[in-house]
């Protein structure tokens, strides 16, 4: 009992962090019906921003956040306008999600250009310290990651429900027609939200290099994790999302703890294969309809 | 079949069958064996891509299961070498596709964007499967197949290039015979208006299932092919997420839902990332280069050379066609 409770601990830590990488991506798609395959990449991007901030500069990787989130939220902005904006016709959502995959081999090969496939770590001094609540150990850093994420997706969600900016993009995903009509720049409006989903990967990632070797190829393992989250929680859902990434982290951890390490993110999907064949929109999704 | 179809699948095939016996060269064959795998590739993912507009992105974990289960057969039925395991593809083929036909049921509950996502986690599922059922696949450490050794040093590549050759003749006469039929018809209709389609009393769930055992049956195929012309294979390489991009590339270069597109697009394009991977070396810059010419195609040429051309053919028809009638009112 003891070591399950100290998994589903470990599960809701590493969770929260899936769930700030998540919940940009789904806020994309609720705004543009955009699926960012590079989400992943993006990650890892950001992980290795942070490892040479750190490893050059001796910047602490929790404080690079600082200097890696708007640098990428930057980045965002320019991939919406040359690559995604200029996607147009019926077809431009499936479009959009080869442009993406693109974009993230394309992430994958400039990284491994200069940085060979080598894995790496960011290891500040504090790296291995644990902390032990009630006999349970909790890894330092994880912990620091856990509370980063849940208040960034704080103020993500305040800046959502709280702010002019935040009304005009729920506005457009309820109805993009009629939030253009009422005044609202649908293009600005998209082109910021996939900054922002961007940066959400990039706080994430600066703190994942903390917690995981990575190397170049680390972000199919990312992706693969981040679209079943997406899924299993609702396309759309930012709600769902944070839930599903919380029920993957600790489906997976349990799973490593009481069977098998290797097949902890198997386990996943086979959760999502059944949330599917139950609820084909999702645990939170509105159901589709017909194009 | 038209007069011209008939040419063009003629030469096609006369084409094909020259190639080896034209240019010797291990290397070349070699390259040929590629691109004919990704043209057969290509072909079956438009084939249920292309016509049903579901996008899948796990064809290569078919792919995949297709070579496994070749060399899993190998393993413990011992199907003999030389000409033989080519003579078992058939049955493996129809047993992948069977196999998968749950999984697509589930799938196939979902729509759009939900589907690509759930078939692109099919493909991170089997690759996982590959890696962890260490006693049927021996793990990351990879399955060995046995070398044919009946086939002669000098045209070794050949039996493969034919194998090859007959898949993606085969994955082409499917597709032909499909567009000519009613199921070809359905599944346009699934294509433009799924509702309507279900409203007009067709059976949308079968009519999509059955495209899907078709692409599934003939990817599993090739497969078996590759798994066979390699003779090794590990998780990474047969369930490759590059090699899927590729096929849907090719099909996306040449042109969806036409017949002879994605054969268009893997001639145009296995060339040249072979070209890439040598020229460029290793899998770094080459990765780049690729990325590169994929975002090109997409945001120039987003419905493809085929049907471009077809347009730019149908328009020169008609201004000539309107100068001539205007060149006689005149008069």
């Amino acid at each position: 009992m003891h070591q399950v409770i100290q998994a589903v601990i470990l599960g809701l830590l590493i969770g929260g962090v899936y769930a700030l990488m998540a919940s940009g991506l789904t806020l994309v798609f609720g705004i543009m019906r955009v699926i960012n395959v590079a989400q992943g990449a993006l990650v890892i991007l950001a992980a290795y921003l942070s490892y040479a901030l750190f490893s050059h500069a001796h910047v602490d990787p929790f404080l690079s956040v600082l200097i890696v989130t708007p640098a990428m939220f930057v980045l965002g902005v320019l991939v919406q306008i040359v690559f995604v904006r200029s996607l147009r016709g019926d077809d431009a959502e499936e479009l959009s999600l080869l442009v993406t995959w693109a974009l993230a081999l394309g992430i994958e090969g400039v990284l491994s250009v200069i940085f060979k496939t080598t894995y790496r770590a960011t290891s500040p001094s504090y790296a291995d310290k644990t902390l032990t609540v009630f006999g349970y150990q909790v890894q330092f850093v994880r912990l620091m990651a856990f509370v980063g994420s849940a208040a960034l997706l704080l103020v993500l969600s305040l800046l959502l429900t709280r702010t002019k900016f935040g009304r005009a993009v729920r506005a457009t995903v309820q109805n993009p027609t009629a939030a253009t009509l009422l005044g609202v720049d649908a293009n600005r409006v998209q082109t910021l939200s996939f900054g922002l989903g961007v940066s959400m990967a990039a706080a994430a990632g600066a703190v994942y290099g903390v917690i995981y070797p990575f190397n170049p190829g680390s972000h199919y393992d990312l992706i693969s994790r981040l679209l079943s989250i997406v899924v299993l929680g609702g396309l759309g859902s930012l709600g769902g999302a944070v839930v599903a990434a919380l029920v993957m982290g600790v489906t997976e951890a349990v799973v490593a703890v009481e069977w098998q390490p290797t097949w902890a993110s198997f386990s996943y999907f086979i959760v999502l294969i059944v949330v599917l064949l139950i609820r084909p929109q999702g645990i939170f999704g509105v159901r589709e309809r017909a194009l | 079949m038209t007069r011209n179809g008939l040419l063009r699948g003629g030469a096609f095939v006369a084409a094909g069958i020259a190639f080896p016996l034209l240019f010797n060269a291990a290397w070349l064959v070699n390259i040929g064996i590629l691109t004919l795998m990704y043209a057969a590739l290509a072909v079956s993912w438009n084939l249920f891509s292309g016509f049903t507009g579901y996008i899948t992105l796990g064809q290569v974990a078919f792919f995949g299961l297709g070579a496994y289960s070749l060399g899993i057969t190998f393993e413990h039925f011992g199907i003999g070498s030389g000409y033989n395991p080519f003579y078992v593809l058939p049955i493996v083929g129809a047993c992948v596709a069977f196999a998968s036909l749950p999984v697509a049921w589930i799938a196939l509950r979902t729509r759009a964007m939900t589907f690509a996502i759930v078939t692109l986690t099919l493909l991170f599922i089997v690759q996982q499967l590959a890696f962890n059922l260490h006693s049927l696949t021996h793990g990351s450490s990879g399955l060995m197949l046995p070398t044919p050794t009946t086939f002669g040093v000098d045209n070794y590549d050949r039996p493969f290039y034919y194998a090859m050759l007959g898949l993606v003749l085969l994955a082409l006469l499917i597709c032909w015979g499909i567009l000519r039929s009613k199921l070809g018809l359905m599944l346009l209709s699934i294509r433009e208006d799924e509702e309507k389609a279900r409203g007009l009393g067709i059976r949308v769930t079968g009519t999509k299932l059955v495209a899907w055992w078709l692409h599934v049956f003939v990817t599993a195929m090739v497969g078996g092919v590759w798994a066979y012309y390699l003779t090794f294979i590990y998780p990474e390489s047969s369930v490759d997420p590059l090699v899927m991009i590729g096929a849907v590339l090719m099909t996306f270069l040449g042109g969806r839902g036409t017949l002879w597109g994605p054969v268009v697009g893997a001639l145009v394009l296995v060339p040249a990332q072979q070209y890439m991977l040598i020229h460029l070396g290793g899998s770094q810059l080459y990765l780049v280069g690729y990325a590169a010419v994929f975002m090109v195609v997409l945001l120039v040429l987003p419905r493809g050379i085929i049907p471009s051309i077809r347009d730019g053919v149908v328009r020169t028809r008609e201004r000539q066609r309107t100068r001539g009638g205007a060149a006689k009112a005149a008069v």
